[in-house]
């Protein structure tokens, strides 16, 4: 069992505002010291470029750069570190595989599949590409009621289906997809349309097992998993990452450079141009020391207690809508709902003045929303270092609010 | 200007919109999103000539938003009514924030120049609905 109140001395921003009740770590994570002092570590001790020089520091800094690659890759059960590239955020991963492998791979009407329920960051790259090489773009539906996905569709997926871009856990409804059915689906109606994605709510949250899931891309973000702003990752099958040519060009992705011509050197580092964020990939390697030290398992128990507790606590309120599936087991640590009579800003604001942060707006799912009916949500989120009393005052703020709104 | 956010005269005008609503026929008119929320605001005028000035004679707007990009549009809409548009094309982001009375951050205030900008871009772009915005 994770106690919550331990793990929060570990996060000095507990520290700094004692009266802080965080409900946005879909957006992004609080950062524990561990984390934070792994990055002072290479800024104060050895904050030298990597690949680079010969001398110690150099080596140290690249030793460690490096060992996150093998840990993030033991972390989510790939087979090699070759299969691990670093780039600046999950958005930016896709947009990786969306250049160097749709630009290459995919001609006039073949199709894109997807889903109503991804953040913008897995639709607005695939809609790019759509329009420069004239693909259709199909996508599931889910269900309005439960949030799940509608699976039967999937049935009329033909050869020119290219790509199926998906989310595991959608940002908005929590909802969990059943990624390795689906990929099991995929293949046995077209071995060669590749699937791609994207984990950023899912590797902070549960375990996650590429091998087993069977996706050929897989990416997420540190930020999002304790570790710091500014890494993203993207893993992706051997064979297809290396049959991939590079996305940016220029230091660290060559073998030999002429003037007029080079060649480029292997995966990952062919994906790695230029000087990466060598302090966020070290503090990412701290942030997953700190998972493995709780435990993923028990991640997921904590965050289902909690979401199964303020999912209860919500239904007895009056006039609030929650989206997505009404079981904690069936979702992720994450909670969009209205109430009625008061936009999502305004509970947003009445809720700050308590200190108490979630999110409101689109939360960079349009589509989804407007599938819902509605222009706008608000959102709580949780994460190992939230407690039942943040959701007390998350319902004794949405009262306040109430009060204000609709009994003046 | 106060901290308290929600005044009476924000939740009133939040609650009973003045002006809202849709002119049959309009000599301006434009539609304005809130790319951080998705909230919307169509605002549509007619003038008449007065003494050598173009008027506002009526004025009507809808969207869906918060209390404050509602309430701003209610209070702006009110505003307006009988301006030139030479004064109405001086109203700026300060007189918006006198009219709801509050201070805002960044990203609220946004919120509250949602109509401004509907406003400001109806006169310059939408002129008898010669375009597409509408």
């Amino acid at each position: 069992m994770i106690d919550e109140l331990k793990i929060r001395q570990d996060f000095p921003i507990f520290k700094n505002l004692p009266d802080l009740v965080y409900l946005d770590s879909t957006a992004t994570s609080l950062k524990p010291k561990q984390v934070i002092n792994k990055m002072l570590e290479y800024y104060e001790q050895y904050s030298a470029n990597i690949f680079r020089g010969i001398y110690k520091l150099s080596q140290k800094a690249t030793d460690e750069y490096e060992l996150v690659r093998q840990k993030v890759t033991e972390f989510i059960n790939g087979n090699s570190s070759s299969e691990v590239v670093f780039v600046r955020n999950c958005t930016e991963a896709i947009n990786l595989v969306a250049y160097a492998w749709g630009e290459n791979n995919l001609k006039v009407n073949d199709e894109i599949w997807s889903t109503e329920m991804e953040h913008h960051s897995n639709l607005i790259p695939w809609q790019n590409l759509a329009k420069k090489k004239n693909l259709n773009l199909q996508f599931l539906q889910f269900n309005r009621i439960n949030g799940e996905l509608e699976l039967e569709k999937l049935a009329t997926l033909t050869d020119k289906t290219k790509l199926l871009a998906i989310t595991h856990v959608s940002n908005v409804l929590g909802t969990i997809n059943p990624i390795k059915h689906i990929v099991q689906q995929v293949k046995e109606k077209n071995p060669q349309c590749l699937v791609l994605v994207d984990g950023a709510q899912a590797v902070p949250h549960l375990k996650v097992d590429v091998k087993d899931l069977g996706a050929d891309f897989y990416t997420f973000s540190a930020h999002k998993m304790l570790g710091p702003t500014g890494v993203g990752i993207l893993w992706a099958k051997q064979e297809i990452l290396d049959s991939m040519p590079p996305f940016l060009f220029g230091g660290e992705m060559i073998k030999e450079v002429q003037l007029n011509e080079s060649t480029y050197t292997d995966i990952p580092h062919r994906f790695e141009a230029g000087t990466p964020d060598i302090g966020g990939v070290i503090g990412l390697g701290a942030a997953i020391d700190y998972l493995n030290n709780i435990n993923m398992e028990e991640v997921r128990v904590h965050e289902i207690k909690i979401t199964d507790y303020a999912l209860r606590q919500l239904e007895h309120l009056a006039n609030v809508t929650i989206y997505g599936p009404k079981e904690a087991e069936k979702r992720g640590g994450v909670i969009a709902f209205n109430v009625d009579g008061i936009h999502a800003h305004d509970l947003a604001q009445v809720l700050d003045k308590d200190n108490v942060c979630i999110r409101s707006g689109h939360h960079c799912a349009m589509p989804l929303h407007t599938a819902l009916g509605i222009t706008a949500s608000a959102r709580a989120s949780f994460y190992i270092y939230n407690t039942l009393e943040d959701v007390d005052k998350l319902v004794e703020g949405i009262k306040k609010a109430q009060k204000i709104f609709i009994n003046l | 200007m106060s901290d308290d956010f929600y005044k009476e005269h924000i939740i009133d005008h939040y609650k009973n919109p003045r002006n809202f609503g849709q002119l049959e026929k309009a000599d301006y008119s434009w539609k304005e999103f809130n790319s951080l929320c998705g909230d919307l605001i169509s605002i549509q005028i007619n003038t008449k000539k007065e003494d050598g000035n173009e008027r506002v004679s009526e004025v009507k707007f809808l969207g869906s938003g918060c209390a404050i990009s509602m309430a701003s549009a209610s209070l702006l809409t009110e505003k307006i009514r009988d301006m030139t548009l030479n004064e109405v094309g001086k109203i700026g982001k300060d007189n918006v924030l006198k009219l709801l009375g509050i201070d805002l951050s960044p990203a609220r205030l946004k919120c509250a120049l949602l109509s401004l900008d509907a406003l400001k871009h109806a006169l310059v772009e939408g002129k008898n609905g010669e375009t597409d915005n509408n």
